[in-house]
């Protein structure tokens, strides 16, 4: 299978004040899969996904997106394959009204009107904006209009969605929609790049996760792999969720345990086993 | 148990942000704090908790229009009756976006502006903002830019800020949804010393219910303006059904307890660890079969 991303050796040095943002970083992005990246803020993950939309061009190294090297590639011409939800959605939105903002992607890949009605539709149910199809995008709480961030990218239909921190700032109810949405992309074959801290949402939604510290690549492995291993784990000062740690000490306290779960399903069926041995 | 006095009641409490036609933001809300006690306020956004929080202050409702019904007490203080100068020395507020509440050209100053509109001296100011940055971890950051901090120190310097006030109390709103992890750890170590360590009352709106299990003495639940639930982690997070139903989420290790125990693999008589220390002790025997 050709890879959807390929990375090699990529270096990207911000302008003011020589900082090194990305540090010699070579990875490949399989279609169809779910990569959570995670690191603290500062250690490269958004400087790295802006790459894959060709809002950044490597400073030295090549990306290529489906093939293509984006370096000579406006972002229009990336946007068609790769659809990126902003942490901030002020920073994406600026239609008039909830429904134009949903109808603006399509329409700019030159989409016809009616197929783009049935994906706005869609959209609407899928997410719930159901009361707020004609309000200002700004006048609608920030938990909704994140969820409308999502719902824009999602009517364009990108063989790629990157989401960055698409939980922050969210309740229960709203991050329980991100969850929806990850694996609906993961049923319809999308591949899903997730920017994030929230460990209980990547360790239930993630097959891989790539974890960056200080603009380098320093582990690339299941999440199992990852919040298995304390020494990334305490140097990234990134918490697995409480279940994961609950079957880590377990294991330090009885050998004869040594899963690592990833929630709170894979520990009660552990239990289940226990129990009939 | 020695009952000491409270430190903030709500009686009956009942506001509408607009006309009383309208849905009230908070509904009947009866809420005893005494000093010391460290509160976790839980509830979906929109459930009343800025609301609650905006109450202890006194800015509701003194400085926001709508209709209030009640009374809150805090150290003594009717807040319809005492001005919010007043109220500000008693109670620090810190909000969810730290860039909203910044506003001065150095650290230091940021410190000093509160003090300085309630007329400290210069000497006493500098001694007080030495003091509050060091409580906080920011000592040596003074002449720095506000804006150039990360965003757990921005809002450590907010906590700072609320500090110099001496206040007995200290209000966070969601004060860790805008800091990635090393913030995050960074604010609710210096929330717990300041109230394991100096006593101070602690009301912190938070979605991190594993946090809020750990620290919290004193957990809320609010849905809809109204508090559902209040009591010890322990019994709060007893109500499972009712939490889940509401869309909130239980501590992982309490909602494990409590699947386990449907099942019929384990009797905790309905009270489920909501620590992880607890949680090791009560669940590591049933890994250990084979072993035993």
């Amino acid at each position: 299978m050709e890879p959807i991303i390929k990375v090699e050796n990529l270096w990207h040095i911000y302008p003011t004040g020589n900082v090194t943002a990305v540090r010699d970083v070579s990875l490949e992005i399989n279609p169809g899969e779910i990569v959570g990246i995670i690191g603290q803020n500062g250690s490269g993950k958004t400087t790295l996904v802006k790459h894959f939309i060709g809002l950044l061009k490597p400073t030295k190294g090549v990306v290529y997106v489906n093939g293509k090297d984006t370096a000579p590639l406006k972002v229009q011409q990336v946007a068609a394959n790769v659809g990126y939800v902003y942490q901030n959605p002020n920073h994406q939105l600026f239609a008039r009204t909830v429904r134009d903002e949903l109808a603006f992607g399509p329409g700019n890949l030159g989409i016809p009107e009616d197929e783009i009605e049935a994906r706005v539709d869609q959209a609407v149910k899928f997410f719930g904006l159901e009361d707020f199809l004609e309000l200002h995008p700004y006048r609608i709480s920030f938990p909704l209009r994140k969820l409308v961030g999502m719902a824009s990218v999602y009517t364009m239909r990108p063989d790629v969605f990157i989401l960055d921190e698409p939980t922050t700032g969210q309740d229960n109810i709203t991050t329980q929609t991100v969850y929806r949405l990850i694996k609906r992309l993961r049923d319809e074959g999308s591949t899903v790049l997730c920017v994030a801290h929230d460990m209980i949402l990547l360790a239930e939604v993630v097959d891989r996760m790539l974890v960056m510290r200080g603009g380098d690549l320093i582990m690339d492995g299941t999440p199992r792999e990852v919040f298995s291993n304390h020494e990334i784990m305490s140097s990234t000062h990134l918490t697995p969720p409480q279940i994961t740690t609950l079957s880590l000490k377990i294991q330090e306290k009885y050998q004869s345990f040594n899963k690592t779960v990833l929630s709170i399903d894979e520990m009660v069926s552990e239990v289940q086993k226990s129990s009939q041995s | 148990m020695t009952e000491t006095k409270p430190l903030i009641e709500f009686k009956d409490v009942t506001f509408w942000y607009g006309s009383t036609e309208d849905q009230p933001a908070l509904k009947n809300i009866n809420l005893t704090i005494h000093e010391g006690d460290y509160v976790a306020l839980l509830g979906l956004n929109g459930a009343g908790k800025t609301t609650l929080q905006l109450c202890i202050n006194g800015v509701i409702p003194n400085s926001i229009i709508g209709e209030f019904q009640g009374e809150v007490i805090v150290d003594g203080n009717d807040t319809f009756e005492t001005p919010v100068r007043e109220m500000a020395k008693i109670v620090g507020m810190v909000f969810d976006n730290p860039e909203f509440q910044l506003s001065q050209m150095s650290v230091g100053e940021e410190i000093a502006l509160g003090m300085e509109s309630l007329g400290y001296s210069y000497p006493d100011m500098v001694k007080t903002i030495d003091e509050v940055l060091e409580i906080v971890g920011l000592t040596g950051l003074i002449d720095r830019s506000p804006f150039g901090l990360s965003g757990g120190q921005q809002q450590r310097l907010s906590i700072a800020s609320a500090l110099a006030m001496q206040p007995k109390i200290l209000v966070m709103d969601e004060p860790t949804s805008n800091v990635d992890p090393i913030g995050k750890e960074e604010i609710f170590q210096v929330a717990y010393q300041l109230n394991r360590e100096r006593n101070m009352t602690v009301i912190m709106a938070e979605h991190e219910v594993e946090v809020m299990a750990q620290y919290a003495n004193l957990v809320v639940v609010m849905h809809e303006g109204e508090i559902v639930l209040q009591g010890t982690p322990e019994d709060v997070f007893s109500n499972v059904e009712l939490i889940q139903n509401l869309g909130l989420r239980m501590p992982q290790v309490a909602a494990f307890g409590h699947d386990v125990e449907k099942l019929g693999l384990i009797d905790l008589g309905g009270q489920y660890p909501v620590k992880l220390d607890q949680a090791v002790e009560t669940y590591g025997p049933l890994f250990n079969k084979k072993a035993g």
